[in-house]
């Protein structure tokens, strides 16, 4: 089980939760610290979902406490905890940038400001020349990639991302995994990430987070931080592969089919 | 300027089956007149009430401008009649079981027999007509901002908590967007029957406006002029309906069009 550190972003601590009666979430403990990224992998309808709504303030844990950025009030965390949901959830009737813009328009930052800010940002993210587009005129990648960049404007410390590239084909997505590496490495923040898919919860991830459903709780822990040289030939190398086996060992233990 | 000219012959080519067919039928009406030697109090040829139109335009244009302001009086107070209790019934549960079913069922009594109880309870001036237009308009201003409201879902909904906003803002930036394409199918409605309203007000109890010339034209066999208000209403029914386009064209520009939809549903 994880053990809390003392400089942990973020820290979810016997956190239950029911849902009309039933359990959907029993005791569970995590921690992320700053700097740090960590990946919840476990099969559909295990609560990873819910988690990240109760981290996120959606929702407040019936049992348990969840501190973020030393924020312990669910409504509190609303507006400081940045989420990504599984949907881009793009408005259609708004351009990219004023989309990208919404978080920091409902702050009542000044548009100057938060164009610049836009602009500056949407280099690295490979959408500055789609800027003035409406969200139909770009492509699945894209469009995850302007919610991600919507998402991170916000400058919270704590980044929760639900299942990001889950909607997109193989090739996007690899791309795209391989770039958010590019776009958080070295960052301060403390990243949550949501996922089902085994692989990119490895090459993603400094730790993984391994979840059983019925009650969804967290049943191992498997550090997967891997040497610069074996991200570069990553789904091949030796160590990843090992990583995997015992990941999905883990996994098909309890019996669920992913 | 290509642009231009092609749209104005796309719109050409798009009305020209309607506006022909309508032409046929005036020629028809014409021919069929003067053939069977129609008397013209039973019913007037066309040109006799293109004539009168013309010779009456002053008449019919002083009695349109009430009964036009009447619609735009009823109409803006529907709209805050409309605006109002729609946020009430999607905001309030309370509300959506008290006020809805009573909106509803209010529009299975036939508006024209009101008509008379309002000319008594408030007089034949401008304002019993103005509450016709409301009691007409409302209702379908108000079903399709409730329907439009809806429709936002509740991710979303979501999106914005998380982005910290406020329940103003969702509102004003989320379900107010939302639902615009929805109103302004409202509003289409609205406009046509704002004039329908108008006409029925005035016909129970008037001293004004186009229902009032038609109701008194009638008996004294002045049937062309009776003709030619319905030409002027006509005529005001179809500007108030492009202008709702209009306003929704401008609204609704930055909105993906059906077109535009389908282009994004076949690349995902």
């Amino acid at each position: 089980m994880s053990t809390v550190h003392k400089d942990a972003l973020l820290t979810v601590s016997g956190v239950g939760f029911d849902y009309e009666g039933i359990p959907v979430l029993d005791n569970v403990d995590l921690s992320v610290n700053r700097g740090e990224f960590v990946a919840l992998v476990g099969p559909s309808g295990c609560g990873k979902s819910t988690l990240l709504n109760l981290i996120s303030g959606l929702l407040s844990p019936g049992k348990g406490t969840i501190s973020a950025n030393g924020i312990s009030d669910s409504s509190g965390r609303l507006g400081n905890v940045s989420y990504m949901q599984q949907r881009d959830l793009l408005l259609p009737w708004r351009t990219i940038a004023e989309n990208c813009q919404l978080g920091m328009e409902l702050r009542s930052i000044s548009a100057d400001v938060s164009k610049a800010r836009v602009q500056e940002l949407a280099k690295s993210f490979g959408l500055f020349d789609v800027l003035n587009h409406m969200p139909w005129q770009l492509s699945g990648g894209m469009r995850q990639r302007a919610a991600l960049m919507r998402t991170i404007l916000l400058e919270n410390d704590v980044l929760l991302l639900d299942e990001p590239f889950g909607a997109l084909d193989a090739i996007t997505r690899t791309a795209l995994q391989k770039w958010l590496l590019s776009v958080l490495v070295r960052n301060d923040k403390a990243v949550l990430l949501v996922t089902h898919d085994v692989e990119e919860a490895i090459l993603l991830a400094d730790r993984v987070m391994i979840m059983a459903s019925e009650p969804g709780r967290i049943i191992a822990e498997v550090d997967v931080r891997l040497s610069e040289s074996s991200i570069e030939s990553s789904f091949t190398s030796p160590a990843f592969v090992e990583l995997r086996k015992g990941i999905l060992a883990l996994l098909e233990r309890q019996e669920v089919s992913l | 300027m290509i642009n231009y000219l092609g749209g104005m012959w796309q719109a050409a080519k798009n009305w020209s089956p309607a506006i022909l067919t309508a032409l046929a039928l005036i020629l028809i009406w014409e021919f069929v007149v003067w053939f069977l030697d129609i008397q013209r109090w039973l019913l007037p040829p066309p040109t006799i009430i293109f004539q009168e139109l013309i010779d009456s335009i002053g008449l019919l244009s002083r009695h349109a401008g009430i009964t036009l302001l009447e619609i735009i009086m009823g109409f803006a107070v529907s709209l805050m009649i409309g605006v109002a209790l729609a946020s009430g019934i999607v905001w309030s549960r309370t509300m959506e079981r008290s006020i809805y079913p009573i909106i509803i069922a209010s529009q299975t009594i036939p508006i024209f027999t009101l008509a008379p109880l309002l000319i008594i309870w408030v007089g034949t001036d401008i304002f019993s007509k103005v509450i016709v237009v409301v009691l007409f308009t409302f209702f379908p201003l108000v079903v399709s901002l409730v329907t439009g409201l809806r429709s936002v879902d509740s991710e979303s909904v979501d999106m914005f908590r998380t982005l910290g906003a406020t329940n103003a803002q969702i509102f004003r930036k989320l379900m107010i967007p939302t639902a615009l394409p929805n109103f302004f199918a409202g509003m289409k409605v609205a406009a046509v029957v704002s004039v329908i309203g108008a006409v029925i007000g005035e016909w129970v109890g008037a001293s004004a406006g186009l229902g009032w010339l038609m109701k008194l034209s009638g008996p004294q066999f002045q049937t062309a002029r009776v003709f030619a208000a319905i030409v002027v209403l006509s005529v005001v029914a179809i500007t108030l309906f492009s202008l709702v386009v209009a306003i929704e064209k401008w609204s609704l520009r930055k909105y993906p069009s059906i077109l535009n939809q389908a282009k994004n549903l076949g690349e995902s």
